[in-house]
């Protein structure tokens, strides 16, 4: 019986060249640069997904123009300083509201403990730039709150202040109050992974709650602290609606004006490739924190600790501290909306907007679903080849989750326009038309950029739930007579079931929010949920606004509940199914 | 007859390093091997290879006559009729266990898969678990659906990973018993890997001693316990302690403990030194012997207790005696030396003994 080689280089594990008599040269050669299917196609979909960053980097590096000289001379310090501030700020305020509830939430026992556990990640299914919008509408001159102040104390215009929310400290607050659950989901699970051991020594070595809380616990959770809020940042960054809303200069509102107002894509490219530098500065203290988190941990917990009852005023106490960023980061605005969507439905729940609700949808669920196979192509191809080569291009493709969707839509508008006027160029010259904009202007470009930043989202689902299925599955299978395809289909694909459900519902919600990259890549007339809720909003049609607002963030709700079924599992006595 | 299994001249590399070198031996269907040694000393490695897993850099695996791996090519695991019992099991969590057990019978006719697995169900003894899911069994029950599962495609050969490694004791050797009683039942040949001696004796035929990528005897129990092909084997399996000695005239060897009959190992000369195994079941305690030595600790086993005893020159030796015969550290003891087969090897000048 013969065999071709083929079936075996699909082995999923790495094996040595299996030929003999070879120099170690040749071996290397076997083992390292073997290209087929699957480098091939890995290698080829990470160059891609790489595209948008390698050119916005390569652009970055040309000569400085005019208009970047002007802006340098002008603007750039603002964006700067409004950036920095805007990072510090949200991180202090996530830290604030994040450690504080985790802490609660994870040590102590107190009324509606359970509850909170969950719903203090509430806040995370609004976008900033929605809650912007909501606040904005109920702090505003002629919103609620105002206006009752007027009406009960007679006051007019000028008689009194009242803090402008459009403002630095205003978007500081907005960003802070949908963005501490990353700080808080961290912190949890930090506290909650601490050595029993330590705690109860320093208790009886008279240490009080309070030292127990700033002496021990805070100090062996700071890289996970670390670790979120650098997370914080990087969003913070990236934001674009609702710091353009509040009219405050930052990188990326400085990234629109050069782009439309000054039309210089060189610019452009340039101040995004300076964005990027502050992201991977981030990125690099996030991946630094991270590595030092394992040396805190302090051994395997052999049972968890007690919590500590908070009872009577305490009690009470902690439940207002953690009802308090659900009430303003989830209950006010979501409630908000709703009433607002009522108001208008007679006037904007017609044909147009269910048109656009089903457009939008369709548009997340393809990208999610592409992003999927992209995704388990990637995961996939690099269990079964685990090279250098292929995995350095996976972690290159890897990369655009920290990148701000407006530099990705640069650094994809940028090599497709210029493929464009080539390829009309070319059939001017030869075939006597015009092409147009093939790629550019089509959903082709939205398509590469929701890949370039989503698909890490997705590849770490997918890369969690292989990594979970053990290489002797892969061989037990085998061994009862299925190939490796067969292996596959039968057996990573039904236990990854769930991670590749979980990766889909992430995707799709994270596309469906999605408004920088997507305001400055859409074809012409072109709508989705999150640019429609935006246009609204940007003409001071807020409340008309709120329909599409609420579509986003009631599926933003969906991973809310996925992540609170995982700290559901890491409950006491929940035995996880491996 | 061409043998069964057929391991020649085996050699398996992850470049640059040799995992397994010089490897042959043969098995019989009708016999159980086990592939005994420390642990990475290939044995793992090796079995791999027969399953198809691993390439080979040198040599051939050939099962009933036909060749399954040779440099450079290999026949697929799924296309072996190889079952394997994994150290971890590897049960599909996502398959009820009949499910698991019909795995490999994809090609069956429903009929017949529905009758194998409730076969095979009922030969390990879980028919009533059949709708179960994996995480809802105990250890044991877990280990007979990984057996099930493997036996049930008709397997010419079954290769099993320590699979008993996570069972306590008592279930272990029970289990051992069972597998190997359907094995045989059955007419498949049997090959498991193990760094245990005991599990080893009671599940094993022939078990093969590896150290360091090396086959350095295949044979039965009995044989290596009593005649250690070298010095490796004959410190890894049992107890005992290398006595130095001298040649003497003929087939004699002069020790501290007088003078023993034996055969010497080739090219050895009269005068020349030499190192002579006792195992702690050759030393007899006998109070009245003129022969004594230094107790120096005591092991209490239940029936026996195992001394270590120090004789005048330093050297050390073990003796079993019966637990009534209570000696304290310090105390000198008479003993007398019963040796059936005398195994002698040449000096080396490390001294593993002890």
């Amino acid at each position: 019986m013969t065999v071709s080689l083929e079936t075996e280089a699909v082995a999923p594990r790495l094996t040595p060249s299996a030929t003999v008599g070879q120099g170690p040269r040749q071996w290397l050669r076997a083992r390292w640069f073997r290209l087929d299917r699957w480098v091939l196609l890995v290698v080829g979909v990470s160059l891609l997904l790489a595209l948008p960053v390698l050119t916005v980097f390569i652009t970055a590096l040309q000569p400085v123009g005019a208009v970047w000289q002007h802006l340098a001379d002008t603007v750039l310090a603002d964006y700067v300083r409004n950036s920095l501030l805007l990072m510090l700020g949200v991180g202090v305020g996530t830290l604030l509201i994040g450690v504080p509830t985790a802490w609660l939430t994870s040590i102590h026992e107190f009324p509606g403990r359970r509850f909170f556990e969950w719903a203090l990640l509430l806040p995370m299914a609004i976008p900033a730039y929605i809650i912007a919008y909501t606040y904005t509408g109920l702090l505003d001159f002629a919103g609620p709150v105002q206006t009752a102040l007027r009406e009960s104390f007679h006051w007019s215009r000028q008689d009194y202040w009242f803090p402008e929310i459009r403002s630095l400290p205003g978007a500081i607050i907005m960003l802070a109050l949908v963005l501490y659950p990353y700080v808080y989901l961290l912190a949890r699970a930090a506290f909650l992974e601490q050595s029993v051991a330590v705690l109860e020594v320093s208790r009886s070595l008279g240490a009080g709650p309070w030292r127990r809380f700033y002496a021990i616990s805070l100090p062996m959770a700071r890289p996970a602290l670390i670790a979120g809020v650098s997370l914080v940042q990087m969003e913070a960054l990236a934001d674009y609606g609702a710091v353009q809303y509040f009219g405050i200069s930052t990188f990326t509102t400085g990234l629109f004006r050069v782009w439309y107002g000054m039309d210089d894509s060189i610019a452009a490219a340039q101040l995004a490739g300076l964005l990027l530098l502050f992201v991977f500065a981030l990125l690099l203290f996030e991946q630094l924190s991270r590595r030092l988190a394992r040396f805190h941990h302090t051994g395997n917990r052999q049972f968890r600790p007690a919590r500590l009852l908070l009872t009577g005023r305490w009690g009470w106490l902690a439940a207002l501290a953690c009802l308090l960023p659900l009430l303003f980061g989830f209950l006010l605005p979501a409630g908000q909306l709703v009433v607002w969507a009522i108001d208008t439905a007679p006037r904007m729940m017609d044909g147009r907007f269910f048109s656009l609700l089903v457009h939008s949808l369709s548009l997340a669920l393809g990208a999610a679903l592409l992003i999927l196979m992209l995704a388990l192509l990637l995961g996939y191809g690099r269990r079964l080849r685990p090279w250098p080569l292929v995995r350095g291009a996976v972690q290159i493709a890897g990369l655009g989750y920290a990148v701000p969707g407006a530099v990705v839509a640069i650094g994809v508008m940028l090599p497709l326009a210029a493929i464009d006027r080539s390829v009309d160029g070319w059939a001017r010259q030869w075939l006597g038309l015009s092409t147009g904009l093939l790629l550019s202007g089509t959903v082709t470009a939205l398509l590469l950029a929701y890949c370039t930043r989503f698909l890490p989202v997705a590849l770490q689902s997918v890369e969690a739930g292989l990594a979970r299925i053990r290489p002797s599955m892969d061989d037990a299978a085998r061994a009862l007579g299925s190939t490796p395809r067969a292996v596959l289909w039968r057996v990573h694909v039904p236990m990854l079931r769930g991670s590749l459900l979980a990766a889909v519902l992430l995707v799709f919600v994270d596309v469906l929010k999605e408004l920088p990259a997507t305001l400055i890549l859409r074809p012409f007339n072109f709508n989705t949920l999150a640019v429609r809720t935006y246009e609204l909003a940007s003409d001071e049609r807020l409340a008309d606004s709120a329909g599409f607002a609420l579509a986003v963030v009631l599926a933003g709700i969906g991973p809310v509940i996925l992540l609170s079924r995982a700290i559901g599992r890491a409950r006491p006595g929940y035995d996880a199914v491996s | 007859m061409t043998p069964f299994l057929e391991l020649i001249d085996i050699a398996i590399a992850y470049p640059p390093k040799r995992v397994v070198t010089d490897v042959s031996f043969t098995m019989d269907s009708a016999l159980i091997g086990c592939l005994l040694g420390p642990s990475g000393c290939g044995k793992t490695t090796l079995l791999r290879a027969i399953a198809g897993f691993e390439p080979v850099q040198r040599g051939s695996i050939c099962l009933e006559g036909a060749e399954l791996s040779r440099p450079g090519w290999i026949l697929p695991p799924e296309q072996r009729k190889i079952g394997m019992m994994f150290q971890d099991l590897a049960l599909f969590p996502h398959l009820s266990v009949a499910d698991n057990v019909a795995f490999g019978l994809r090609r069956w006719k429903a009929a017949e898969r529905r009758e194998r697995v409730e076969d095979l169900l009922r030969l390990v003894g879980l028919n009533d678990y059949a709708q179960r899911y994996p995480h809802q069994l105990s250890g044991g029950q877990q280990q007979r659906v990984a057996l099930a599962r493997a036996l049930a495609p008709r397997p010419r050969l079954l290769l099993l990973d320590e699979p008993f490694s996570s069972l306590d004791v008592a279930l272990r050797e029970d289990l051992a018993h069972e597998i190997r009683a359907i094995l045989l039942r059955e007419g498949i040949g049997g090959l498991l890997v193990s760094h245990d001696q005991f599990e080893a004796f009671a599940f094993a035929d022939q078990i093969g001693v590896l150290n360091q990528g090396r086959l350095l005897q295949w044979d039965n129990a009995y044989n290596l316990y009593h005649r250690p092909a070298d010095h490796f084997v004959a410190d890894f399996i049992g107890q005992g302690v290398f006595l130095p000695g001298r040649m003497g005239e003929g087939s004699r060897v002069c020790t501290e403990l007088g003078d023993i009959d034996g055969i010497p190992p080739d090219g050895c000369a009269p005068g020349d030194r030499v190192e002579v195994l006792v195992r702690p079941d050759d030393v007899t305690h006998d109070d009245a012997s003129p022969l004594t030595a230094e107790v120096v600790e005591r092991a209490f086993r239940g029936a026996e207790f195992l001394y270590t005893l120090k004789l005048d020159s330093g050297a050390r030796l073990l003796c079993l005696a019966p637990s009534h015969h209570n000696h304290q550290p310090g105390q000198r003891i008479g003993i007398r030396l019963e040796i059936d087969h005398l195994v002698i090897f040449q000096h080396e000048v490390q001294d593993l003994g002890g």
